[in-house]
């Protein structure tokens, strides 16, 4: 009797007392907004580089567009997304006083983007070059070609690796804290501040991620199966 | 209606055409064999700029097409139709859509035209019943039927054709022959690069032999088969025949 009275005072302490269980619905909120607007950016930014590079290993084209697409990839990829936050929020924006949920979202969006683009690059270059062939044989043109015949063959084979990105992503705006925004990672922080009890704000953040988590993986092996439809012998 | 006037193609130091000087007329049925390695997929290949020619001139309808901008390659390619050897279908789409995504991509036919001319060569190729099904569930004959289909939906002037039975089980083999028969009976111009010498033997109005980027003897078939006069030739029949 004593563990189940004690778990109840800290649920209730943590929890319910001034309504804390709010600063977790109201930072699960925030995460949530971040991590959709940064998809959204990740996957049209990291298409239109995917495009570009493999436009440029398939063809020689585009070589300066490669090039900073190159520099991007690189610099995004070798450092830290928090360091990256700090920068465009301390540095970029320092001087003015904007929405620090834009910042993360731009932060976030264009840290994925550079995944993003690997991905669906390789997905791209995976395609067989017989299908580029079949589709100028016929007089479509490389973007039509692009468009109907490869882009969709690719992104059905890298669905579960853009789908691990973006679980990835959705996890990495914890850290989105350092500047000081609210999300569900701080608003766990937030109860321990007041209540000096860990143990169950930190159990109930890690719970809410997971159940989104296994939410959207059970989303993607669905889309998964549909899309495989057609490769059933 | 095609003429190659000394073409050559090159991979780096390799020189796989050597100097091709050749003109095929309107309805003529070329087959083109020769060992592996002796430029004919190349040379097919360089027809429709799937490979683009180190030099030389390739003249289609009046125009030399290795000359040609992006876009007007693209427009003669509609009147080229190309079948590959390893069919090159598109996975994710039906058989009808398989044919009917160029032609109303580029714009020459309606949705509805092209479902209606997509039915017309399904019967054509004996295969209406698979218009819904997806490549993965037909057999590689039937594949390769369909990739035909596909090619002659654009309506093309010039069929090329990268030996097409190839990758095929022998017996599927015979089904995408008699298709091509068919064609040829048709009336369609042809180029073929294939090892079926009963096809070439049947249907070629011309037999062209290319050993190591040269074409070392052609004529009609009676006489390229009958009287080989090229020692490499009489070799490479006495093999394969």
């Amino acid at each position: 009797m004593g563990i189940i009275n004690s778990f109840k005072d800290s649920f209730y302490e943590n929890f319910i007392v001034d309504d804390r269980w709010k600063y977790l619905t109201d930072g699960l909120k925030n995460t949530l907004l971040i991590t959709f607007l940064a998809v959204i950016i990740g996957i049209i930014l990291g298409f239109v580089i995917a495009i570009i590079r493999a436009t440029h290993d398939k063809t020689g084209k585009m070589k300066i567009l490669n090039f900073f697409a190159k520099i991007y990839l690189t610099v995004i990829r070798g450092t830290p997304v928090v360091v990256q936050l700090l920068i465009i929020y301390f540095v970029i924006f320092g001087s003015v006083n904007i929405n620090k949920i834009f910042v993360a979202v731009l932060a976030f969006g264009l840290n994925s983007a550079a995944y993003v683009a690997e991905i669906v690059r390789s997905g791209i270059m995976s395609i067989d070059n017989g299908q580029f062939e079949a589709g100028s044989s016929l007089g479509l043109s490389y973007r039509q070609t692009m468009t109907s015949i490869i882009l969709p063959q690719a992104f059905k084979n890298v669905l579960p690796a853009l789908a691990n990105e973006f679980i990835v992503l959705l996890k990495e705006t914890s850290v989105a804290g350092y500047i000081a925004i609210a999300d569900l990672t701080k608003g766990g922080d937030t109860i321990i501040s007041q209540t000096f009890n860990p143990f169950l704000p930190l159990i109930a953040v890690a719970c809410i991620y997971l159940v989104m988590v296994m939410f959207l993986t059970h989303l993607i092996t669905k889309l998964e199966r549909r899309l495989a439809k057609n490769d059933k012998r | 209606m095609i003429s190659v006037n000394n073409l050559n193609k090159s991979f780096g130091e390799l020189h796989i055409l050597k100097n091709i000087s050749e003109h095929i007329s309107k309805g003529e049925k070329v087959v083109i064999i020769g060992p592996s390695g002796s430029g004919k997929s190349t040379f097919l290949r360089c027809l429709n700029l799937m490979e683009i020619p180190t030099s030389g001139e390739i003249v289609f309808d009046g125009v030399d097409i290795t000359k040609a901008n992006i876009k007007e390659v693209n427009l003669l390619r509609r009147k080229m139709g190309m079948v590959f050897q390893h069919f090159n279908l598109f996975p994710h789409l039906t058989i009808k859509k398989n044919i009917t995504l160029a032609p109303v991509k580029l714009g020459i036919m309606s949705k509805e035209q092209a479902d209606k001319r997509a039915m017309e060569l399904l019967e054509k190729v004996g295969l209406a019943d698979k218009a819904e099904q997806y490549p993965t569930q037909i057999s590689g004959g039937q594949k390769q039927r369909i990739a035909i289909a596909r090619s002659l939906a654009m309506n093309p002037e010039v069929m090329l054709f990268d030996e097409p039975t190839s990758a095929l089980d022998p017996e599927m083999v015979g089904e995408v022959l008699n298709l091509m028969k068919e064609l040829a009976d048709d009336g369609m111009t042809m180029v073929v690069v294939t090892h079926e010498m009963g096809f070439a033997r049947e249907v070629a109005s011309r037999v062209m032999f290319m050993e190591d980027g040269n074409i070392l003897e052609q004529g009609s078939p009676e006489e390229f088969f009958g009287n080989p006069k090229n020692p490499r030739l009489k070799e490479f029949l006495s093999k394969v025949l």
